[in-house]
């Protein structure tokens, strides 16, 4: 059986994503892949495939309705505003869409973006073994591009919708963060001490001019004290970049794979997903952690997500610190400590 | 310089950067490349991607499978500088057609250099170049090699997008591209060969550690060569390494 989604509006920066393109590093291929990799898992794991993809909503929003056939939806993100023909649902939600009705998604109170998966696969071509949009090479999802008005997505291999909304609880979301953790280098010693401690105790404006190859943050300026030109390096996922202006850049999913600007740091892997949800105009800060504290935030996370997600049909069977999350992801630095 | 010993450095706790040095060197390229294969015969648990550039090898890991003590006693036993050899694995022959019209910044960066577009050309088209790496883009591929007379530093401010199969020069380097970036290079000639295509596996031809060299074409043959590359052919040509 197969059904579709037509897209009736999206706004820029709406893409398919699936855990991202391996093996082709080396030879310049980006691995893409989602955004916030901890929503992304809520997502696709209520939607019963830890190896599924998922719509990626930017803050442009999206709406689209079911074609043919009733799908069965899984929604985890930031805290949209989501709507189906109106009425307002839960901001991590599973859902059957009849033909015809209208989900809409629109940035809420918090966080950039959101994650739509389908109760089954989009019947889209892998390149390379994934689905993941890489818009700037053209690979990957439809037609390697941004998805846009009167597109249709073939989704096969359904799985039955649930049969009533379900709230969705995934532990591994709860943890906001006032200050995202780093691993300092590899890069430190391009800086004076004087500077390193600037951009330890400043707080960070991430700016409009950010998307998902890169986060640019406004602060002030990081001098450099031998040049800013290094012999171009690898670049991982959360690498904090300082080029010539001393402008904070913090590659995302989309960074290309190496680089000849020094790293002063890197956000560990736990706090990607808390990053990638700030908006442009929100403020984030950092902290130093070590790598033993890194691995061990990594650990929790990932025996979290092994244990699943929780769906529920009473709201109160969700903890409140799980709808008290919601209030606090995205807004990283205002946000109350939790934890 | 190459550096008595590696160093090991951490891009976050999930990847490993060895680094074998500070420069653009032949000589430190060939220990990384060398890690490279040798990692990827030992094949250890939890090791993922690797990158390899000019002077330095990027590990990705998964240090819940793998610490990084655990990786880096690893990589110290693998000792690969006794393979390290740096004779090029393949030979390879790229057309190349440097007319103007098709070669965008010639003039501009033959007048930067105070020659003619021909000299520049003739020069860039002499040179036998090494792969170092690919990066920035799918199939960007990054060479050494340059003739001295053409080492130029890299625009103020990056130009438009480059055309498909751009090959550039900067920073005393040069590259073959794919797809249009903006560039902070010169776009100096173009290949009609696509050195990184969707319809091939693996999409590369050409692998690091390989060599180089172009042979000049003109403007009439690059659209018909263009024209065959399209529909799928592979242009460059092989020569096995002796």
């Amino acid at each position: 059986m197969s059904g579709a989604l037509r897209i009736i509006s999206a706004g820029p920066g709406v893409t398919i994503q699936d855990a991202g393109r391996r093996g082709l590093l080396r030879f310049g291929v980006t691995p893409a892949g989602p955004m916030d990799q901890d929503a992304f898992m809520a997502a696709v794991l209520a939607a019963g495939d830890a190896d599924g993809a998922a719509i990626e909503v930017s803050i442009g929003g999206v709406e689209l309705i079911a074609e043919g056939l009733a799908l069965g939806l899984a929604i985890a993100g930031g805290s949209f505003d989501i709507r189906l023909d109106g009425r307002a649902l839960p901001p991590a939600c599973a859902l059957r869409l009849e033909p015809g009705e209208r989900l809409s998604l629109r940035p809420g109170r918090a966080g950039a973006w959101c994650y739509v998966a389908p109760f089954g696969r989009f019947d889209l071509p892998l390149v390379f073994g994934s689905l993941s949009t890489h818009s700037r090479a053209g690979i990957g999802g439809l037609d390697g591009r941004m998805l846009g008005r009167d597109d249709i997505l073939p989704v096969t291999d359904l799985r039955p919708p649930p049969d009533r909304l379900l709230a969705i609880g995934a532990t591994w979301l709860e943890a906001a963060r006032t200050k995202l953790r780093v691993l300092l280098g590899p890069q430190d010693d391009y800086f004076s001490h004087d500077t390193v401690e600037t951009f330890f105790s400043s707080r960070w404006r991430v700016s409009a001019r950010s998307d998902r190859m890169a986060y640019r943050l406004e602060g002030p300026p990081l001098r450099h004290l031998k040049g800013h030109d290094l012999v171009s390096d690898g670049l991982a996922f959360g690498a904090i970049q300082i080029p010539g202006d001393g402008t904070p850049l913090v590659l995302m999913a989309d960074r290309q794979p190496t680089g000849g600007y020094p790293k002063i740091a890197h956000v560990i892997g736990s706090d990607l997903g808390p990053l990638a949800q700030a908006r442009p105009g929100d403020y984030v800060a950092f902290e130093r952690v070590s790598w033993e504290t890194a691995v061990a935030a990594r650990r929790r996370r990932a025996d979290l997500i092994a244990a699943g997600p929780r769906l529920a049909s009473e709201p109160g069977e969700i903890s409140t610190e799980f709808l008290l999350s919601w209030n606090l992801i995205g807004g990283v630095v205002d946000a109350k400590e939790v934890d | 310089m190459i550096y008595e010993r590696p160093r090991y450095l951490d891009a976050g706790e999930s990847a490993l950067v060895v680094e074998f040095g500070d420069s653009v060197d032949p000589a430190l390229n060939v220990l990384v490349l060398a890690l490279e294969s040798a990692l990827r015969r030992a094949g250890p648990k939890g090791v993922g991607e690797t990158v390899p550039t000019y002077r330095s090898l990027m590990i990705h890991y998964e240090p819940l499978t793998v610490t990084r003590a655990e990786l880096v006693a690893s990589l110290e036993s693998l000792s690969p500088r006794e393979s390290a050899s740096p004779t090029a694995k393949a030979r390879w022959r790229l057309p190349c057609c440097y007319a103007p019209e098709l070669a965008e910044d010639i003039a501009l960066a033959a007048h930067s250099l105070g020659m003619t577009g021909e000299r520049l050309a003739e020069l860039h088209a002499g040179a036998d170049y090494r792969v170092y790496m690919y990066g920035f883009a799918p199939g960007w591929c990054y060479l050494g090699g340059l003739p001295r007379e053409l080492a130029l530093p890299r625009r103020d401010t990056p130009r438009g997008p480059t055309p498909q199969g751009a090959v550039l020069i900067g920073g005393g380097l040069s590259l073959v591209a794919t797809n249009p970036m903006p560039t902070g290079w010169y776009v100096i000639g173009r290949t009609p060969e696509r050195l990184f295509s969707l319809d091939r596996n693996p999409p590369i031809l050409i692998e690091p550690g390989d060599a180089i060299g172009f042979d000049p074409i003109d403007a009439r043959t690059f659209w018909a060569l263009e024209a065959r590359a399209a529909s799928g052919e592979t242009l460059a040509r092989r020569d096995e390494a002796r």
